[in-house]
């Protein structure tokens, strides 16, 4: 393999982090950094889309940064899962910095809103291009302190409240995953993916790798907010700025479940059965606990952050399951949970602006003012709960047969359960904030002319960006068929990961 | 802080650390040292100064804000990787020049390039943080 | 040398948890801190404590002469610290923040983000 698409997998990296550090050195300068800001994250998702498209037509792609052999350099390398995720995350983020930009005040653009933005890009796809585990630990971190900056944008008090909960817990949690790390590598000598595989095969199974394992499961399950581990997550993201919540929501979870199953195909295969049970317990009580905690919430923004709670449920379910199908499932619901966490928020948003208020016991006739926003929260909702010709359905479909498949009926029973409450919360709040007749006393803000008024300024571009959202999810729902296609490569090659090792160590021309 | 001695001293202890980071980093090359050692001295010359004149002296002395500085690190870190493109290498693969004058000279790298943006991100992150606190108080 | 260290590094897990567990922000922060530190250690020691020479490679040569000390653990704890420093200004700020916009410290009453459920609010009332 030539170095030049070796370069692929620095682009989707390397773009967004000197535009993020153009856009830093034009502090204050509000116009220029949006321009930049929308540049780089374009520039990103151009070059994940070459990417893909690279490793679509000729398999998986590696590269050692600056030319040190592996194990011993760290290398980039993309398959399947990895430059589909990438190329799905920045196009979610392009909709939500469109979002960003049309609801932030000027004071908030200049206060770092794109360079942070770019920053935590950059981390997300250093996370899912990485085969270097320290390195996944870096990218973790570079997300991280993006997200610190972007959740005290605005600096108002529940802000600060939300933050300190978020900043402690998701510090103990990255924490916790160097401690793990640093076991392992104390174990094995090696920090590179397919060395560790073939190392810690070579070990006899017992206590030390259980315990490391279960490690990673409580790390990793922090950042992506599984049972019991979920509760800063409903406690902080209702707090942001809507845009910073849709996009944490889309993409830090998700970057937690990948870490989840990257680990847990390539270094921990198989045999470790405590974890593994440990996992699926978890993935249906998160699951469960989702749902319920959306079904009693009255906070819009707050029950939208429990659903997301629910979604990780199921993505680790289909990791736990294990089998081709049940990995298809998971990183199909992957692609479906980005963007409908997105929308839902956007919309969320949208609600808390037209209204002004969030608490879903005080809204009503929402449906008058702002019948766009109504359906679009509906199609939303509707795909996030599974129902039949929206994107939220398949996974699930896909989820239970392998569930069936592979006798792990609570997990079925568990995702059907909680098909059913999150269908039960969407439709309630649906019916409280938007169908319900106007109470004119109970709400203060009357929705129908003041929802347009407060629109006025930037309403049309936030229409769109959560109007493309809402599309994408009807799309790949009615256009099912490519996805399962591209989510079947990424799982099979997780099965099956000798590609993908070869071309991490640099093996493939040595074998025939 | 108001200590005459330490506003008497600190023009020359700023700039004597100031030249020792740089003496460090540029020792960084072939013995031990560096961008990032480097810039935390010259990052702890200018916490110096901010002790001794206040927040807004070092904004002034600096002529840049302190987060620009880190973002041109940034970007001077960034290209210096991107050098190797132009020679078919792996990202961040270290190119040297060998001058045609002086073949002797070890110095005009990539490398060295990478580690004065690292010492200028340092220095400007550092200095963020510390004028950042120094406001809050 | 490698058993006593990995006492010291149980010590401060000991010490961190014990913080950790506490309800002040301020000793929140420094469990943390503690935490982050034994981390290092324990990633030190698990690259394993040797008396060696430094990991340079001499003029002239192409490798290094053996009996030098591992670089990995080196970088990699060199490298946590960096984050771990800047995170932990970020933190201190915020805390700093949170006492100056809260009022308090005590985790227990920081509840602006997450106000009590309506239901339990109503029954408080009555009562």
């Amino acid at each position: 393999m030539s170095e030049m698409t070796g370069w692929l997998l620095v682009w989707p990296i390397l773009l967004p982090v000197l535009a993020s550090a153009l856009a830093v050195v034009a502090w204050g300068r509000e116009r220029t950094q949006t321009l930049i800001g929308f540049a780089g994250l374009l520039a990103q998702f151009v070059a994940a889309l070459a990417l893909f498209v690279q490793v679509w037509a000729q398999g998986p792609l590696a590269m050692s940064m600056g030319g040190w052999a592996a194990p011993f350099g760290i290398a980039l390398a993309a398959d399947t899962l990895g430059a589909g995720l990438t190329l799905i995350a920045t196009l979610v983020a392009l909709a939500i910095a469109v979002y960003a930009w049309a609801d932030s005040t000027p004071e908030q653009r200049s206060g770092g809103l794109f360079p942070l933005v770019l920053a935590l890009m950059t981390g997300v796809a250093g996370a899912f291009l990485t085969s270097d585990i320290f390195n996944l630990y870096v990218w973790f971190e570079v997300t991280l302190i993006s997200s610190f900056g972007l959740i005290v944008l605005g600096g108002r008090r529940e802000q600060i409240d939300g933050a300190v909960k978020y900043a402690v817990l998701n510090l103990l949690a990255t924490t916790l995953l160097l401690i793990a790390i640093g076991l392992l590598y104390g174990l094995t000598g090696t920090l590179n993916m397919a060395d560790l595989a073939a190392k810690v095969a070579q070990l006899p199974p017992g206590a030390a790798l259980e315990s490391i394992a279960l490690l990673f499961l409580v790390s990793l399950g922090m950042k992506a907010a599984l049972f019991p581990l979920y509760f800063w997550l409903p406690a902080a993201y209702h707090t942001p700025l809507p845009a910073v919540s849709a996009l944490f929501a889309a993409l830090l979870t998700k970057v937690g479940v990948y870490a989840l199953i990257r680990v847990f195909t390539t270094v921990f295969p198989e045999g470790f059965a405590l974890t593994r049970e440990a996992m699926a317990w978890a993935a249906a009580a998160t699951m469960l606990l989702g749902a319920l905690g959306a079904l009693a919430e009255v906070d819009l923004r707050r029950l939208v952050s429990y659903t997301v709670v629910s979604g990780v449920g199921v993505m680790v379910a289909g990791l736990a399951i294990g089998s081709e199908a049940a990995l298809l499932a998971a990183i199909f619901y992957i692609v479906h949970s980005i963007i409908i966490s997105a929308a839902l928020f956007m919309a969320a948003g949208l609600v808390v602006r037209s209204a002004g208020s969030a608490d879903i016991e005080q809204l009503s006739g929402l449906y008058k003012g702002v019948p766009w926003l109504a359906v679009a929260f509906l199609l939303a909702g509707l795909s996030l709960a599974g129902v039949p010709p929206l994107a939220g359905f398949w996974p699930k479909v896909y989820l239970v047969q392998a569930g069936l498949d592979a006798g792990a009926h609570m997990l079925v029973v568990a995702v059907l359960l909680s098909g059913f409450l999150l269908l039960l919360t969407v439709g309630r709040s649906f019916a409280l904030v938007f169908w319900r007749e106007a109470e004119s006393a109970a709400t203060p803000a009357s929705p129908a002319p003041g929802a347009s008024a407060a629109l006025a300024g930037g309403g049309r571009h936030l229409r769109y960006a959560l109007g493309a959202l809402v599309l994408l999810t009807l799309l790949l729902g009615l256009y099912a068929a490519p996805v399962v296609e591209v989510a079947l490569r990424a799982a099979s090659e997780l099965r099956a990961p000798g590609p993908y090792f070869d071309a991490v160590l640099g093996t493939a021309e040595l074998r025939p | 802080m108001n200590s005459i001695i330490l506003r008497t001293a600190s023009p020359f202890l700023v700039g004597l650390t100031v030249l020792f980071s740089i003496y460090v980093l540029l020792r960084g090359h072939n013995e031990p040292g560096g961008g990032f050692i480097g810039g935390l001295i010259g990052a702890s010359a200018f916490a110096t100064y901010t002790l001794a004149e206040g927040a807004a002296a070092t904004r002034r002395a600096l002529v840049l804000s302190p987060i620009a500085l880190a973002g041109i690190g940034l970007l001077i870190a960034g290209a210096s990787g991107l050098a190797s493109l132009l020679f078919g290498d792996a990202f961040l693969t270290g190119q040297w020049w060998f001058p045609a004058f002086n073949p002797e000279l070890k110095y005009l790298s990539t490398v060295v390039l990478f580690d004065i943006g690292v010492y200028l991100v340092v220095v400007g992150a550092i200095l963020a943080i510390i004028i950042g606190l120094e406001d809050e108080t | 040398m490698e058993p006593l260290i990995a006492i010291v590094v149980g010590a401060l897990f000991a010490i961190s948890v014990f913080l950790l567990l506490s309800g002040s922000l301020i000793r929140l922060v420094m469990g943390l801190f503690v935490l982050s530190n034994a981390t290092h250690l324990l990633i030190f020691v698990a690259g394993r404590l040797t008396r060696e020479n430094p990991p340079l490679i001499a003029e002239g040569m192409k490798v290094a002469e053996a009996g030098i000390a591992n670089p990995l653990p080196q970088a990699l704890i060199l490298t946590a610290i960096v984050i771990s420093f800047s995170l932990f200004a970020f933190v201190l700020v915020l805390t700093y923040r949170a006492h100056r916009s809260l009022h308090t410290v005590d985790t227990e009453a920081m509840r602006v983000a997450e106000p009590a459920p309506r239901a339990a609010r109503l029954r408080g009332r009555d009562v």
